[in-house]
């Protein structure tokens, strides 16, 4: 099962409720792996602390000209939607950092002058983080502009495990989007403010745009007012478990401590909020599929 | 005219309440709401709409089941896997390269501009104010973030006004590329977390790559002193300008439920700390040349 956890605002808490439900699913003996795909912020790492064995660089293919074999015909500047190639007189340029890779100018290049090369997206890193869980990261290159791909390469890591978690990055576009996509279910972490919720109801849109099952985790119960709670009730939205706010949690996520495996109350609440996702699930899978 | 971008690498780190607060302490700033896939300014600043537009992204493929033959080359062809077997364009998966057009034999493939949002032109009691609203789930929100900052200097332009406040997007991909490539200067907010520090570090080398300045401020100082003492020695060994620092302050939250940014708010440690750091950022952008 693939559950992804996204946000909407960010900084509600996402990557700790994946980190602790990583951590307290793997203490009950599933096997788990976590995909953080916040890449152009990885932060995962620092709390389920994983021993990285390797290491992948990851390429988006951008056009070479052979200026050999180019006519200066101007068909592949014609293509190119992103500014990528440019062609004035006989002269082509490219700009690698526009491609979005879509092969089109080598498809209408004539006299066969455009071959690929890579732009470096970013790297892959794996290992084994705390509780055996399988840890997989995306870190994004600085100056890169495209996560999606570098996404969409993370997500390829995946393995026979019963759990897959997914750590989205902030937002409601295609980052977002790439990571939700193709996930059994969406848990969309908020906070009790204007600002969480007013985010979450972008977030909850999002997963509705794509069609798939989410729950409402909140975050820092007690900061501000019981809005998400009348939001979650008046949308349907099943609330998975509610987290208060606490100086102490929020001190020992300053260190990059795993709080789940230090406070005795909070391993329950991710044993909950798992329950309340398969319930969700099952309850969808006796319905009448229309 | 300056601009100032406000950005933070991590989210969620007070950015926008303190966005807001700088606007109000502002004399003559235009306010430029450059989060567009979340931005949250309008629910402090209650913006009184006096100009809206539609923003089009980039095209999408759609394909016309009439004209269609099922030849199988769009789908050969797109690189994105988004055309599916039964020849039904995936709205979301669509890169918008054109490909399918070019090839499609049949000429069966539309390319229309996508309604991706909207952008407003409003007044606030912070200033007048530039923000948009991006599409669910829609691409392109580097261009929008693109335009919400060109409207917005158009704006400044016209009234004379001597600096821009931008409030920009969480991240360094594509929106965050668009909020600071030429800016005069970015202040990156951020808190003393382990994560808080990796976020700031990606997000001043981000800055240098594109040759901005970076000012370094921290938002909840006290909940942390190392990690608050380390960015510091971060931002003085990597020659960026160390601002200080805000304490956490329940009245944030507080004035942010009732709609209010923490300087109108309360006069508490939030509030003094906050105008500190506002006076030396004028300081600062005073003796900064006018590129603009």
């Amino acid at each position: 099962m693939k559950i992804a956890v996204a946000s909407g605002k960010g900084g509600t808490g996402k990557t700790t409720v994946a980190t602790s439900l990583a951590w307290v699913l793997a203490q009950n003996g599933l096997s788990v792996r976590y995909l953080d795909c916040d890449v152009e912020q990885p932060n995962a790492h620092f709390f389920l602390k994983p021993e990285f064995e390797n290491t992948q660089p990851v390429y988006a293919p951008v056009p070479k000209v052979d200026e050999q074999l180019c006519t200066g015909c101007g068909e592949c500047g014609k293509l190119c939607r992103f500014s990528a190639i440019l062609c004035l007189g006989s002269t082509v340029m490219t700009f690698p950092e526009m491609c979005h890779g879509c092969n089109g100018c080598a498809l209408v290049c004539e006299p066969g002058a455009i071959s690929y090369t890579g732009r470096l997206l970013g790297e892959i890193e794996t290992g084994a983080g705390l509780g055996g869980v399988a840890f997989v990261q995306g870190t994004l290159r600085i100056g890169e502009a495209m996560a999606p791909p570098l996404i969409r390469a993370v997500r390829k890591n995946t393995a026979d495990e019963q759990i897959t978690l997914l750590d989205a990055p902030p937002g409601t576009s295609c980052p977002v989007v790439t990571t939700m996509e193709g996930c059994d279910f969406v848990v969309l972490v908020t906070e009790p403010t204007p600002f969480g919720l007013h985010d979450l109801s972008l977030a909850v849109e999002t997963v509705r745009a794509i069609n798939l099952p989410m729950g409402i985790v909140i975050n820092r119960m007690g900061i501000g007012d019981d809005r998400v709670n009348r939001y979650a009730a008046q949308e349907g939205i099943e609330i998975l478990a509610q987290i208060p706010d606490s100086r102490q949690v929020a001190q020992a996520y300053s260190r990059g401590e795993l709080m789940v495996a230090g406070i005795d109350d909070w391993p329950p609440i991710f044993e909950s909020l798992y329950a309340n996702i398969q319930k969700i699930l099952a309850a969808r899978s006796k319905e009448p599929t229309p | 005219m300056k601009e100032l971008v406000i950005i933070s690498g991590k989210g969620g780190t007070g950015k926008t309440s303190v966005t807001a607060a700088f606007a109000l302490l502002a004399d003559d700033a235009v306010i430029v709401d450059a989060d567009v896939d979340a931005a949250d300014m309008h629910l402090l600043a209650q913006p009184k709409i006096l100009h809206e537009e539609d923003f089009f992204g980039g095209s999408k493929a759609i394909i016309n089941q009439n004209l269609c033959s099922s030849c199988g080359l769009c789908i050969e062809h797109c690189a994105f896997d988004a055309i599916s077997n039964d020849f039904v364009v995936k709205t979301i998966g669509c890169e918008g390269c054109g490909v399918c057009v070019h090839v499609c034999p049949e000429n069966a493939i539309d390319f229309p501009k996508r309604l991706s949002g909207r952008w407003f032109v409003s007044n606030t009691r912070f200033g007048s104010m530039v923000h948009a609203r991006l599409g669910i789930a829609e691409e392109n929100s580097g261009k929008l973030v693109a335009l919400v900052r060109s409207k917005g200097r158009e704006l400044a332009q016209k009234q004379g006004a001597g600096l821009m406040l931008t409030d920009g997007p969480p991240g360094i991909g594509c929106p965050v590329i668009a909020a600071v490539t030429g800016a005069s200067a970015v202040l990156i907010v951020t808190e003393p977390t382990v994560s808080g520090n990796h976020d700031m570090e990606r997000t001043a080398k981000l800055a240098r790559h594109f040759g901005v300045e970076a000012l370094v401020a921290v938002n909840k100082e006290d909940l942390n002193p190392q990690v608050s003492a380390q960015i510091a020695q971060y931002a003085l060994d990597n020659n960026m300008t160390f601002l200080g620092g805000i304490p956490y302050d329940k009245d944030v939250t507080r004035a942010m439920v009732e709609g209010k940014s923490v300087v109108e708010f309360s006069s508490g440690p939030a509030t003094t700390a906050i105008k500190t750091l506002w006076e030396k950022i004028v300081n600062h952008l005073a003796a900064m040349p006018d590129p603009m």
